[in-house]
């Protein structure tokens, strides 16, 4: 695709693509988890990827983060086919996520585990780090201003020196983001970040994800269950059901699919 | 003061010191075990190996050279010089690192994802393993450890507490190598917890250790850091194998330190830092007291089992250790 991308009902203007998948299929065994899906995420969008429970959503995160290397298929990145890769090796390529059942480092402070987001962005060997002198010294100023300046946007300066062990669920995920977005990423992942909160958290963490996308212009691909929030929130939306794509377009393309209703209310298969 | 009391106190000063060497031995379990959940049976080998090593290096010894002599009919043994002993501990450094690499690529991963017993089978294998290149490499006679530490006990700290107490009393009977030793481990120690808490690598390690799959998430490779502990655990054991070699010869038994840790690591749990310094401090502490003030009546010897016996109480009623990680079931 060639085209130069295209303008959102909203009016903002979503770039050329970023990462495209193309023939991508997943086994586990003699099970097909993602059967030959092709999509692609275009620069400044918010682009979800829904389907019914065992859908093979997670599965296709985690194919784009580098956790699972499909049987088949390609993965272009900014234009280049990306080799098979290690989860730390797609981390240094600028691309950040969270876990559907949260992965922190609960022994330590949420400003520590904030700060975890930065690795790939120091520089400093580890000689330097031991004196602890100049460069090494500025680095670490550098990145504690990052580091707070997202800790402010996401509104968790209160418990900045609390073990993330003790927090409750809500903040946990959104300590999750903090943690993300400290990496600077050019793609963010969010594995259902709304799962199991309540409405109020819900909104929340709706505007958290619209203020991401519009202030840092950062691109974001998301997996959500509840329908609504993902109506309003995306620009463009990927449908999936048994590993297949029955969908992908506007929301409101998305939403007058006779495929994707009769995914949604259950119509038998065969 | 009575001449009783202040035997009392030299026995706890000489318990502290051993216990640092305890906890410095301990330590390089709980590193390994934090990030990567694998109990290193190896951890007291690698000592041996660590001290063989340096009087290898610093002898001039050559490596292999029965086996070389015994393929090229050759009859070398010696390369003819002399290593300084910081050169030569640098030397071994490297050896260390390069066996820490050589383990995490050719063994663990490969075990990545494997029961815990299996892991812990993998370490006694290589134990038995790197006992035999040890032998083979260095060769097995006893040999000493000539670093030029001091030996025997302190004389000035003999003369100024003599004062102390009545005729009965002729002062503090302190070994100089316990004190170096003791010196050597508290600045280890602190090198060790700021590298852990103030540098890159030190947060890495701590993230792996607390989630490996977050660890991945933002950018840090597990084989790295693995690695990497390998390496500091290979550090520490050679500081252990230095101290212990020193004092009593490098030999097989030098391999049997680790023994001692394993009571530290039951009472100070096995993934706790601080843990392992109080542990080996109590150990240290208690069974030299408990042989000083009960060991006359029941014959002497406590040393051997005191600690084994204390960590036992311990399992009964803290499993968990006194720092380790509370062991919560979810149902």
């Amino acid at each position: 695709m060639l085209d130069e991308g295209y303008v959102t009902a909203d009016g903002r203007q979503i770039g050329g693509v970023m990462m495209d998948m193309r023939g991508i299929t997943l086994r586990f065994g003699g099970v097909e988890a993602i059967k030959n899906i092709s999509f692609d995420i275009r620069e400044g969008e918010i682009r979800a990827i829904i389907g019914p429970n065992g859908a093979g959503k997670s599965s296709m995160l985690n194919v784009i983060s580098g956790f699972y290397n499909p049987q088949e298929g390609e993965v272009w990145f900014h234009g280049k086919r990306r080799p098979p890769m290690k989860p730390f090796q797609v981390a240094r390529q600028g691309i950040a996520r969270t876990f559907q059942n949260i992965a922190l480092f609960e022994g330590m402070t949420v400003l520590d585990n904030v700060m975890t987001g930065r690795l790939t962005q120091m520089k400093s060997g580890m000689l330097a780090q031991a004196i602890w002198k100049g460069k090494a010294e500025r680095e670490e100023t550098a990145n504690r201003e990052v580091v707070e300046k997202i800790i402010d946007f996401l509104e968790i300066q209160a418990i900045r020196k609390t073990p993330v062990g003790r927090l409750p669920y809500g903040l946990k995920k959104r300590v999750e983001l903090a943690r993300a977005l400290a990496a600077e990423p050019k793609l963010l992942l969010l594995d259902e970040p709304m799962a199991g909160m309540n409405v109020e958290e819900k909104e929340d963490m709706s505007r958290f994800i619209l203020d991401v996308n519009d202030e840092f212009g950062t691109t974001i691909a998301l997996i959500e269950h509840d329908m609504g929030v993902v109506m309003d929130l995306s620009d463009r939306v990927v449908v999936m059901d048994y590993g297949r794509k029955i969908g992908d377009g506007t929301p409101d393309e998305v939403r007058n699919n006779q495929e994707v209703i009769d995914a949604y209310l259950g119509v038998a298969h065969d | 003061m009575s001449a009783d009391f202040l035997y009392g106190i030299e026995v706890i000063i000489n318990g502290l010191m051993a216990g640092v060497l305890y906890a410095l031995v301990a330590l390089g379990f709980v590193l390994i075990f934090k990030a990567s959940g694998i109990f290193n049976y190896a951890q007291g080998v690698m000592a041996l190996f660590a001290a063989l090593t340096l009087v290898g290096v610093m002898e001039g010894q050559v490596p292999f050279s029965h086996v070389i002599n015994a393929v090229f009919g050759t009859e070398i043994h010696h390369f003819g010089w002399e290593v300084p002993a910081l050169l030569a501990i640098f030397v071994t450094l490297m050896v260390m690192v390069l066996f820490a690499w050589l383990v995490q690529q050719l063994v663990f991963r490969h075990l990545v994802g494997q029961e815990p017993i299996i892991l812990f089978m993998a370490t006694i294998g290589l134990a038995y393993f790197l006992e035999g290149v040890g032998d083979l490499m260095w060769g097995s006679e006893i040999k000493t450890l000539a670093l030029g530490l001091p030996q025997g006990g302190s004389l000035v700290v003999e003369d100024w507490t003599a004062g102390l107490g009545g005729d009965d009393f002729y002062g503090f009977f302190i070994d100089k190598l316990d004190m170096v030793a003791t010196l050597v481990a508290i600045v280890l120690v602190a090198g060790l917890i700021g590298f852990a808490q103030y540098t890159k690598q030190g947060r890495a390690m701590r993230a792996v250790a607390d989630d490996h799959q977050a660890a991945l998430s933002v950018g840090i490779s597990l084989n790295f850091i693995w690695v990497l502990v390998w390496s500091l655990a290979g550090l520490v054991a050679l500081v252990a194998g230095v101290m212990w070699g020193a004092k009593s010869g490098v030999q097989f038994s030098l391999s049997l330190i680790a023994l001692k840790a394993l009571p530290v690591l039951m009472l100070g749990g096995f993934t706790s830092i601080p843990g392992a310094i109080v542990g080996g401090l109590i150990i240290g502490v208690g069974e030299k007291l408990f042989e000083y003030m009960i060991g006359p009546m029941v014959g002497g010897a406590t040393e051997n089992w005191f600690a084994y016996v204390l960590a036992l109480i311990f399992l009964v009623f803290r499993p968990q250790g006194l720092f380790g990680e509370k062991i919560i079931e979810r149902v």
